[in-house]
């Protein structure tokens, strides 16, 4: 019998308690460290820096939170392609519709919805293989990630989709607010100001629309039914099904939703860069799981937050930029973000007690 | 007194097999009938048909006075038949509260429409429950993970009770435990029976069920060899029973 006896008083608790959150100690660490070592680490222009390279990980890492926790070896591989499918996809869709005599803002809006559900496609697809046919989530992901990956280099034969407005590039590189310090504070809109003038932008639109999502899905998680169902088919899927619950049209949902967040993170990797790249989303894989896992989720399902992905994600962009700041190439991040990923799973079986309580 | 449950020339075969052979038994209100037989001896295919996830070849199924046709689990859920597994089915990272209302969450509405889930109900209406039938779990939010094999026994008791259950299938329900929570398990089994609900327990352990039976019923080889009222029979004659010794007819 597995039966966990944790005592409650003194020093013990305290460490279980610093146990549990090891993952936010550790951002703040790290953020410290960095900011020691590296003048400018948590200066506005170092802050902006994160938030601007944000968006792919965050939606990646939401995504993975979700089809995570579903357990039965849950996992979407496919989500780095799909992103880059949707990019590839809105910029050709967009292009089309400018070059149909359509203004700038109205290819980009019908482009940008179409995109959203051709988006979900592959989410759907990989929904239909693990939740009816019982295909491992391995295989299905790994599969699509190779079709998806072909069909944009067939979109684009092999180089990258242009020709974009630049009222999307506006979009993607644009903030929520903008400060002339001492005269206007404007949102949306980039005040003209004189050369030399000095110009403040806070929060980028990449990051605050990944934000929303976060925000919206914290919430779905925690407090639904929706959510709920995801933790039980986690926790026990004969459980899960025993007590009613439609688990095989649920996976569908999780996986399309997986294949949602990729394809909003596509649209503003196309915003933001003002191309459609068939590969935009192949270096944010490994860092959506390692932020899914940091965040204290188990990899055998059900346990896991949203709020604590986030902080996952927090921690390897202040380490990719902490690391980029002190003139390590970017490749050096792959390296401590796999060794981070297999202390956090180690630490997760060495310590089952870590595992809150309460719920 | 009228059966809650009747079962009637029950049989059910798998291809050449007959795992249930014609059998027939009953269960009244607030009794307790033990299903004793060795491996292979039909017990769990007999109830499996109660419980809706095998459906008879033969024979009939009568539940308060009515014939029923019970094609699903849902459906002998909804009529008021649960069963309790061996394995609880119990989601062991979700809390006691959670797992008795799983699949039939209780929600209410915010900003007039959102559905969230309503936990202090739902909290509420577990501590109830669980005061009703005297279970004491050190706190309902704690997740079943950290409770021990009789605590999480409870909860699924529980569970089945807060949905109204008029009968209560039990496989094996003290395999698992130690001592000290057998008995409490037990404790619980005859607090139920006082409140009206029919109870029909499979186990191995002659002493769990000798303890808490009103009456046995002995399968063997799918056919049912023997009924004795637990007060006209002993361990010997059930174990005789049991392996096929002697041919005792009734």
């Amino acid at each position: 019998m597995r039966n966990i006896v944790t005592q409650r008083n003194g020093i013990h608790r305290f460490f279980l308690q610093l146990g549990n959150k090891w993952a936010i100690i550790f951002l703040i660490l790290g953020a410290m460290l960095f900011s020691i070592i590296s003048p400018g680490f948590l200066s506005f222009n170092g802050i902006q820096v994160i938030l601007f390279n944000s968006p792919y990980i965050l939606l990646f890492g939401l995504a993975e939170t979700f089809v995570i926790i579903t357990g039965g070896g849950g996992i979407d591989l496919s989500v780095g392609f799909v992103m880059g499918f949707a990019s590839v996809v809105s910029a050709k869709l967009i292009a089309l519709f400018v070059s149909m005599g359509m203004n700038d803002l109205s290819s980009i809006i019908t482009g940008i919805v179409i995109t959203l559900v051709i988006g979900i496609i592959p989410g759907f697809v990989n929904g239909i293989l693990i939740g009816r046919l019982k295909v491992p989530p391995f295989i299905a992901t790994f599969s699509m990630l190779g079709i998806t990956h072909g069909i944009s280099e067939l979109l684009i034969k092999g180089v990258v989709a242009k020709n974009l407005p630049a009222l999307a590039g506006k979009i993607g590189n644009g903030s929520l607010i903008y400060i002339v310090p001492g005269k206007t504070v404007s949102f949306f809109i980039k005040p003209l100001i004189q050369r030399g003038g000095q110009l403040i932008e806070i929060l980028p639109i990449v990051f605050v629309i990944p934000f929303i999502f976060i925000l919206i899905f914290a919430f779905i998680l925690k407090r639904t039914k929706f959510g709920q169902h995801t933790y039980a088919i986690g926790g026990n899927v004969d459980a899960a099904i025993r007590a009613g619950i439609d688990v095989k049209n649920h996976l569908i949902k999780i996986y399309m939703l997986s294949s949602f967040f990729a394809t909003i993170a596509g649209i503003l990797y196309m915003l933001r860069y003002i191309t459609g790249k068939a590969d935009a989303g192949v270096g944010f894989l490994l860092d959506g799981i390692a932020a899914v896992v940091i965040g204290g989720a188990s990899l055998y399902g059900g346990i896991g937050s949203v709020w604590k992905t986030i902080i996952g994600c927090f921690i390897i962009l202040v380490l990719e930029n902490g690391l980029r700041m002190l003139g390590f190439p970017t490749f050096y991040k792959y390296i401590v973000v796999g060794i981070v990923l297999i202390f956090a799973v180690l630490v997760d079986q060495l310590f089952p007690e870590l595992i809150h309580e309460e719920v | 007194m009228e059966y809650l449950l009747e079962v009637k020339n029950l049989t059910k075969r798998f291809g050449g097999l007959v795992a249930v052979n014609n059998v027939s038994m009953g269960v009244k209100e607030g009794e307790v009938v033990g299903l004793l037989g060795d491996n292979g001896a039909g017990k769990s295919t007999l109830i499996k048909m109660v419980s809706g996830v095998f459906q008879p070849d033969e024979g009939k199924i009568f539940f308060m006075g009515k014939e029923v046709m019970i094609n699903s689990p849902m459906k002998a859920i909804s009529i008021g038949i649960e069963t309790l597994y061996q394995d609880l089915a119990l989601a062991e990272n979700l809390n006691a509260y959670s797992n008795i209302f799983l699949g039939r969450e209780k929600l209410k509405k915010v900003l007039k429409f959102v559905n969230v889930l309503d936990n202090d109900y739902m909290l509420k209406e577990s501590k109830e429950v669980l005061e009703r039938l005297k279970i004491e779990i050190p706190s309902l939010k704690n997740r079943i993970r950290v409770l021990s094999g009789g605590q999480r026994q409870a909860v699924a008791i529980a569970r089945s009770i807060y949905w109204n259950a008029k009968l209560l299938i039990m496989d094996e329900p003290t395999a698992a435990l130690g001592v000290s929570e057998q008995k409490k398990v037990l404790d619980l089994v005859k607090l139920l029976r006082s409140q009206g609900i029919g109870i029909i327990i499979i186990s191995h352990q002659l002493y769990d069920v000798f303890s808490v039976a009103d009456r046995l019923v002995i399968m063997r080889r799918g056919e049912k060899v023997g009924e004795r009222n637990i007060k006209e029979t002993n361990p010997d004659e059930v174990v005789s029973l049991i392996v096929g010794a002697e041919k005792v007819v009734q």
